[in-house]
């Protein structure tokens, strides 16, 4: 029996009514996003005249969104979100599967500290790195460049990663590696051939979790480019914002824009994502 | 383990811990030789990359927090000046009183979190889509998040004004008014923070000992004692994990403060980590701002230390 207590599948006005109260605790939690949704089809007038529930006087949402991608460089921000996230994530998914197989599988003085250390990097406050951070992308020429961000977060990710796969690889059965070392496989062997094929489910979760932090991340972008030749999606919601001040119709058809990479992602890929993010939430 | 943080996708990293299986699943010390060459190798692009991007830049803020610099000429030597500066500084007090509410309220988000996850945690149909709707804010970015409130909040196109204006009065310009301006931002924050909660009660509450349960329920156990006795003892590894990101981001809040408010009007929506912002990239006082960051970071490690000994205590008991 599972808890809370089921509801008895034969009570069935319970069981629609409990759906009910669901649906409507739904709505509220979602109304903000219900209510830009809205927004974003209606004219500027209609946001004048404080109808926001009613019916629009018209339905601008083509209207809105040729007015956001003409008026502003929003899909120039959406490619360069690309360009980041997606070799970050690369790197990092590299990175953290080479160092969490080592430190998974052989033991060595320092070992712990170095886990120590890729796991309070998690936690520390981006702050504490940001002005030699910038001074060093600027001393390597990477100011202002894709480079820059791809390089700060392939860093800064790879701590949380690399815990996560070390996690991960120290949880496959040993007799694997043992039988393997018996037969005279070299670490490299091992890897290629053990550790590569049995992590796909763990790289599929550390993909998603990843992407998403990436994609999201705001700080960084900040702190690090300024043309709107690199700006991510982010940084450039946030520009356009100040830009339109009360054309809310408008920020709001271009902040459902962005949201809808991260949202889809999150979608198709769920079980990973809620699998990734709940590693360790599961034990007593 | 910085799971969730979006600032909660930040905030969403801070999560997942390492469940080691730990030591007998490993080789026992290596053997000199190759092998440890090798693992060497593979640690070797990580190690690198973190401690020049990550661990030498904490050194050098330590460093430069003992300087007057702007960041374009020579940094001149103050000792602990700026330290001295900043315990005097009004501002630094309106920052810290503005990071302990966010802790708070932040406080919050497991709790509700919790009571979230049991709403849902039933075998409906329908619920599979509720459950993912439900998860949604968490994968918004702050700065979306940042944006649909401050349309929300505004007191002439926002949502809020026919809300107050249904219920018979005027909606106060909430992202105006310094007594109100932190509660708001906190607010938007804790939206997407308690869906991240109510994440990681799910994946406790799915894994859950049926048994145990079941033998709680004939031992007389129901309703608050059951829970209490029964049911939040198994949960307490989801407990962990989420006030651990709950109070990491909350110190670490940004993100929604530079989207919304700027830490205005006059600075009463600022934080430690933007006032160090601020201080460092309009006032161009790096060694000030420094000086912020560097006791931001204390106040975090004294909990990443916390942290990291139950974390690798456990790790070293398996």
């Amino acid at each position: 029996m599972s808890y809370p207590a089921p509801i008895d599948p034969n009570a069935i006005w319970r069981r629609r009514l409990y759906g009910l109260g669901v649906a409507a605790v739904l709505l509220c939690w979602l109304l903000p996003l219900v209510a830009i949704m809205l927004t974003a089809i209606r004219a500027n007038e209609d946001l004048m005249l404080g109808n926001y529930w009613g019916w629009p006087s018209s339905f601008d949402l083509v209207e809105n969104y040729r007015a956001v991608f003409t008026g502003t460089p929003i899909l120039r921000f959406l490619v360069n979100s690309f360009i980041i996230t997606l070799p970050s994530v690369l790197f990092v998914l590299v990175l953290s599967t080479l160092a969490g197989f080592a430190l998974s599988r052989y033991r060595f003085r320092g070992s712990t500290l170095i886990l120590g250390l890729f796991i309070a990097g998690n936690f520390i406050p981006p702050q504490i790195l940001m002005i030699p951070v910038r001074n060093l992308m600027t001393a390597l020429g990477l100011y202002d460049t894709f480079w820059a961000l791809i390089i700060f977060h392939t860093a800064f990710q790879t701590g949380f990663a690399t815990m996560f796969m070390r996690a991960f690889i120290a949880q496959l059965p040993s007799e694997l590696f043992e039988a393997a070392r018996v037969d005279g496989a070299t670490p490299l062997q091992m890897l290629s051939m053990i550790v590569t094929p049995l992590v796909r489910p763990a790289l599929a979760a550390l993909g998603v979790l990843t992407f998403t932090f990436v994609w999201n991340e705001y700080f960084w972008a900040l702190i690090l480019v300024q043309s709107d030749q690199v700006k991510p999606v982010t940084l450039g919601l946030a520009t356009l914002k100040g830009q339109y001040i009360t054309a809310w119709n408008l920020v709001s058809a271009a902040t459902i824009f962005v949201a809808l990479p991260p949202v889809l992602l999150f979608f198709l890929m769920q079980k990973h994502f809620v699998a990734g993010l709940t590693v360790g939430a599961v034990k007593g | 383990m910085t799971a969730a943080g979006n600032e909660h996708g930040r905030r969403a990293r801070e999560i997942a811990l390492p469940s080691g299986a730990g030591s007998q699943a490993t080789f026992g010390p290596w053997r000199p030789g190759s092998d440890f060459l090798t693992s060497l190798a593979l640690l070797a692009p990580a190690a690198i990359l973190f401690t020049v991007v990550i661990i030498i830049p904490i050194l050098q803020s330590m460093w430069i927090s003992l300087h007057d610099w702007d960041g374009l000429g020579e940094p001149r030597w103050v000792g602990l000046a700026n330290y001295v500066e900043l315990f005097g500084d009004p501002q630094f007090y309106v920052s810290l009183r503005n990071n302990l509410i966010w802790l708070a309220v932040f406080l919050l988000a497991p709790p509700l979190g919790l009571a979230l996850a049991m709403l849902i945690n039933q075998p409906l149909r329908w619920m599979g889509i509720a459950k993912s709707l439900f998860f949604v804010p968490l994968v918004l970015a702050p700065v979306t998040v940042g944006v649909v409130f401050t349309w929300f909040y505004d007191p002439a196109f926002g949502l809020l004004a026919p809300i107050a204006r249904a219920f018979g009065t005027t909606a106060p310009a909430i992202l105006s008014d310094p007594s109100l301006v932190t509660w708001g931002i906190v607010v938007a924050a804790i939206w997407p923070q308690t869906a991240l909660c109510m994440i990681l009660y799910l994946a406790g509450l799915t894994n859950v000992d049926e048994d145990l349960i079941g033998a709680g329920r004939i031992d007389g156990a129901h309703g608050f004692s059951l829970f209490r006795h029964v049911v939040l003892p198994q949960l307490r590894g989801a407990t962990f994990i989420a006030f651990a990101v709950s109070v990491v981001g909350a110190l670490r809040s940004f993100d929604l403060i530079a989207v919304m408010t700027q830490g205005g009007p006059f600075g009463s929506s600022s934080v430690l980590a933007y006032q160090m912002y601020e201080q460092s990239i309009f006032s161009y006082r790096l060694g000030y701002g420094a000086a912020i960051a560097v006791v931001l970071f204390l106040i975090v490690a004294v909990f990443i230390a916390w942290y990291l000994r139950r974390v690798l205590g456990e790790e070293a008991r398996n």
